[in-house]
């Protein structure tokens, strides 16, 4: 199994926020790698080009920052994104609930294929409207005689209404895998699995090789072909640094189970949006939730399961 | 340092000297770097997109050339095993040739890496101390491992030959010899980590097979040498560099023998593949005959394939063999039979169709084309600067001052360490 | 015509409003919430206005004899609930129009009509009690907002109407620069 990591647990408030002008005056550490920039003919020619200051540059990888360090690197996406977007932005960094391991289950009986949930994400996870168009969630169109069958599946079904007769409808989103092929292609540890089943990425830190992509059987990580498209109006400016934060150009994102929500002990937002009641989020510690129930109770199965990915996500049929 | 400023000097001499024939060729390599920069440029601004890569097919071109060109760098190793193993003496002196190719295909590995990163102002993130690389547990920090690696081998040796050449010394064989045979292992390692790179991902039927090491293992070294033959047939017609046919031939007929293994391996996955008959046949059902209407890679599949069994049969028959036209063009077919076969022929049906089945048909843009040409023009024009300027040194005729005269045979500060 | 539930259900469902739900009213939650769930009733049970309480109208003796009735006929209309085999009082209280009652003719209030509904419908209502059937929205750890039955289905065309899907994603050949 994956060795999981976590960020230090951060309630927002916590003591230790710099203001600004001291955070920006901190020296970056070690002057070698300053030198190292500067002779490194592809970096620095590129740097040159792009908009990204030294600070970004020289920043060390987020589990080797210390608290000050990271309360800095908040504010400064903070105030990145405030200044992109006009409007207040807020970067948490909160980390797992001990005893909280995350479990989500989705009835395919119940499934009508209506995309609520797709677009409820896009709102909720400032992901980008176009050029690319960037949805964590991709509902496919099956057939009740095929099955979960790949082969006749369908993402871009059209319709009057649904659901359509003899069809029925799977969502896929990352399934937050226990043993997840991602983290163990990366190069650059920049996307790992927290304490509380989340896979997470850190923006700031993603090279782009999208080496995760080829490597998840799902089809759940997606990538910024160019400068992400969010209208400030669209922004949703409560945002988790691992999660919903604005991303840039050139980097991998995917499904966080809506990390800056469920932390702070709401549903996800693909949960309180399907009209059917399709969709299940909870604890899998606590017996009482109501994902214990459908693992306890209802028929359940696992995607891909032979790929022994062994997700937190979990298919069933209530009825 | 006035030795060393001597000796740059005398690099940009030998560079800007030449018949029109190599002025042409710079010239056309240097409208290709141009095409390329402007290309880069453009995606750089604009980012990915320019590309006609897309969540469904996130690795394609650039992919599909890296994995090519690390074959022809391993292939530099098909030089050295008769040379030092079987001390076999016609091919020792233009083992130093295998290496330059080797060093000039890395640096266009390396390109194609950079250009196809969404964020390669951070790649600093994967080396270590300054990022924090993954290791040992990603393939692609193997990768770069192993590939930086031979780069700095074959670097070494070349530097420390020539280095020795042009102050008219023989290369110290305790320094040489096993460098250049601990490259052996490397050039197998170099491709058997990329293999491995596709081969780990489950999510992946198409490349998540065994045969796939073996598979390019064979296909690097069948292929890589072909631009050695030319080269060699080019060096002795213009610059006088004596190779005997003997070596010429013999590299021929080993490269026949790579170019049935891979034809075997090819067999060998074909048939697993459409006996099983499971659902893992539709990706190499996409590449050999299209699933519906989609079929936008059947014509280089078998094109590819055509290329190489005629390329075997030519390399394959003495007669064929023997002959320079027929060598030439079995060069020719055999380099474009497996660029097709390892890099669209790989790339491509690895992710079509994607993880959830949906087909969705790749081809390069403009874009794409103009920045692998680029980059091809920079791997070229290394390789040629490398070459004019390595040449003379082992002449004889560029040395430094003050070192002993060239000794009447031009092959003396080899042939001296040589049989 | 079925409908899929009321407008202002409609966007309890489709948004998320934490603390924003009601009490209930006098009837307890429907089942034994964990020490730290907090289980908060979204809605009363929807009634036309002015319908209830139904006694204002419903006075005497009643005919008991399955037939159409001259009132009520837009739910008549729309009628589809093993409508072969029941009609309106094998639910609604003959003598007491202003509760509905069980098979045994226990009385049940209409805050409570998820009684009623587990009568037939037993495995959706013991799903509904641990919350794998239905709805609930909140906080996964705390405070919960459920739904009744009848605020998702209507008793009397519990069907769900089918729906109209948002757009299909952009194919990739579709997003160029």
């Amino acid at each position: 199994m994956t060795e999981r990591r976590s960020l230090p647990v951060l309630q927002d408030g916590d003591p230790g926020r710099e203001p600004d002008c001291e955070a920006a005056a901190t020296p970056p550490p070690g002057m070698s790698r300053r030198t190292f920039l500067r002779t490194a003919a592809a970096g620095a020619g590129l740097a040159a080009l792009t908009a990204c200051n030294v600070e970004e540059m020289l920043r060390k990888h987020l589990h080797q920052l210390s608290p000050e360090e990271l309360q800095a690197l908040l504010r400064r996406v903070e105030r990145k994104n405030s200044e992109r977007f006009g409007r207040a932005v807020t970067v948490s960094a909160e980390g797992p609930r001990p005893g909280v391991e995350f479990g989500y289950g989705l009835d395919l009986s119940r499934c009508v294929g209506c995309r609520r949930c797709v677009y409820a994400c896009v709102k909720e996870n400032n992901q980008s409207r176009r050029n690319p168009q960037i949805h964590w969630i991709k509902v496919l169109e099956m057939d009740k005689a095929h099955g979960v069958d790949l082969v006749h599946a369908d993402a871009y079904y059209e319709a009057e209404t649904v659901p359509r007769p003899g069809h029925f409808y799977m969502p896929v989103q990352c399934q937050q895998c226990r043993n997840p092929p991602c983290v163990k292609v990366c190069p650059t540890k920049a996307t790992w699995k927290e304490e509380d089943g989340i896979v997470v990425i850190d923006s700031d830190w993603c090279i782009g090789c999208r080496c995760c992509m080829s490597a998840c059987p799902y089809g759940a990580r997606h990538f910024n072909w160019a400068e992400p498209q969010l209208p400030a109006s669209e922004l949703n400016p409560q945002t988790h640094l691992l999660g919903n934060r604005p991303r840039p150009k050139g980097v991998v994102e995917k499904c966080t189970f809506c990390i800056q929500r469920t932390r702070r002990g709401l549903y996800p937002a693909c949960v309180e949006a399907c009209p059917v009641g399709a969709r299940k989020f909870g604890n899998l510690l606590d017996p009482e939730s109501e994902i214990r129930k459908v693992m306890e109770t209802k028929r359940v199965f696992v995607f891909k399961e032979e790929l022994a990915t062994q997700p937190h996500f979990y298919y069933f049929y209530a009825t | 340092m006035r030795r060393a400023f001597e000796f740059v000097a005398g690099c940009a001499r030998l560079v800007t000297r030449g018949n029109r024939a190599y002025f042409a060729w710079l010239a056309v390599l240097g409208v290709a770097i141009a095409i390329g920069a402007l290309g880069y440029a453009h995606q750089f601004r604009t980012g990915l997109i320019a590309t006609n890569m897309r969540d469904q097919v996130s690795w394609a071109f650039y992919v599909g050339n890296f994995t090519f060109l690390v074959g022809v760098a391993a292939a530099a190793v098909l030089l050295v095993i008769p040379a030092y193993v079987y001390e076999w003496g016609p091919i020792k002196e233009v083992v130093i040739l295998g290496e330059l190719l080797a060093i000039s295909a890395i640096t266009m590995c390396l390109l194609f890496i950079l250009v196809d990163m969404g964020r390669p102002d951070r790649f600093l993130h994967v080396i270590p101390l300054l990022g924090t690389p993954n290791w040992p547990r990603s393939l692609l920090t193997w990768d770069a491992l192993v590939l930086n690696g031979y780069l700095a081998l074959n670097l070494a040796v070349v530097l420390h030959i020539l280095w020795k050449a042009y102050h008219g010394e023989h290369y110290s064989k305790r320094v040489v010899v096993p460098l250049v045979l601990l490259s052996i292992p490397a050039a197998v390692s170099i491709h058997t980590v990329t293999a491995f790179l596709y081969n780990g991902m489950a999510s992946r039927p198409f490349w998540n097979a065994s045969i796939l090491a073996p598979r390019f293992l064979a296909s690097a070294f069948c292929s890589g040498p072909a631009v050695m033959l030319v080269l060699f047939q080019v060096l002795r017609r213009y610059a006088g560099f004596p190779i005997k046919d003997e070596a010429i031939f013999k590299v021929a007929e080993l490269m026949a023998y790579a170019m049935f293994v891979n034809l075997f391996l090819l067999g060998a996955e074909l048939f697993k593949e459409y006996y099983s008959a499971t659902e893992h046949l539709r990706y190499t059902q996409y590449l050999w005959s299209g699933l519906g209407e989609h079929r936008a890679l059947v014509k280089y599949a078998w094109t590819s394939l055509a290329c190489s069994v005629v390329a075997f049969v030519l390399f394959l028959v003495p007669r064929t063999r023997r002959s320079f036209v027929t060598l030439n063009l079995g060069c020719v077919l055999i380099w474009v039979g497996v660029y097709i076969e390892k890099g669209i022929g790989l790339i491509i049906p690895g992710m079509t169709p994607d993880t959830l089945g949906e087909i969705y048909e790749y081809t390069p843009t403009f874009t794409e084309w103009s920045i692998a040409a680029g980059i091809f023009g920079v791997g070229f024009l290394v390789f040629t600067l490398l070459v004019k300027i390595a040449v003379p040194i082992l002449q004889g005729s560029f040395r430094a001052r003050g070192a002993p005269a060239p000794d009447a045979d031009p092959r003396a500060p080899l042939a001296a360490s040589a049989h | 015509m079925t409908r899929l539930m009321s407008p202002r259900v409609l966007a309890a469902l489709l948004v998320a409003i934490p603390g924003v739900a009601r009490a209930a009213t006098g009837a307890p939650p429907p089942a034994a919430p964990g020490a730290r769930d907090e289980l908060v009733e979204a809605e009363p049970p929807p009634f036309s206005p002015g319908i209830f309480p139904c006694s204002q109208c419903h006075e005497g003796t009643p005919n008991t004899e399955r037939r159409e009735l001259a009132f009520h006929d837009e739910i008549q209309a729309r009628f589809r609930h093993d409508s072969e085999h029941r009609w309106c009082l094998d639910c609604h209280d003959a003598q007491n129009r202003d509760q509905l009652h069980l098979a045994n003719g226990s009385p049940v209030k209409f805050t409570e009509s998820y009684r009623l509904c587990g009568q037939c419908h037993g495995d959706k209502y013991r799903d509904w009690r641990v919350g794998v059937h239905g709805k609930r929205i909140g906080h996964w750890d705390g405070k919960k907002t459920y739904f009744l039955c009848v605020n998702c289905h209507d008793p009397h065309a519990p069907r769900f109407a089918a729906l109209k899907p948002e757009p299909r994603p952009l194919r990739p050949e579709e997003m160029r620069r």
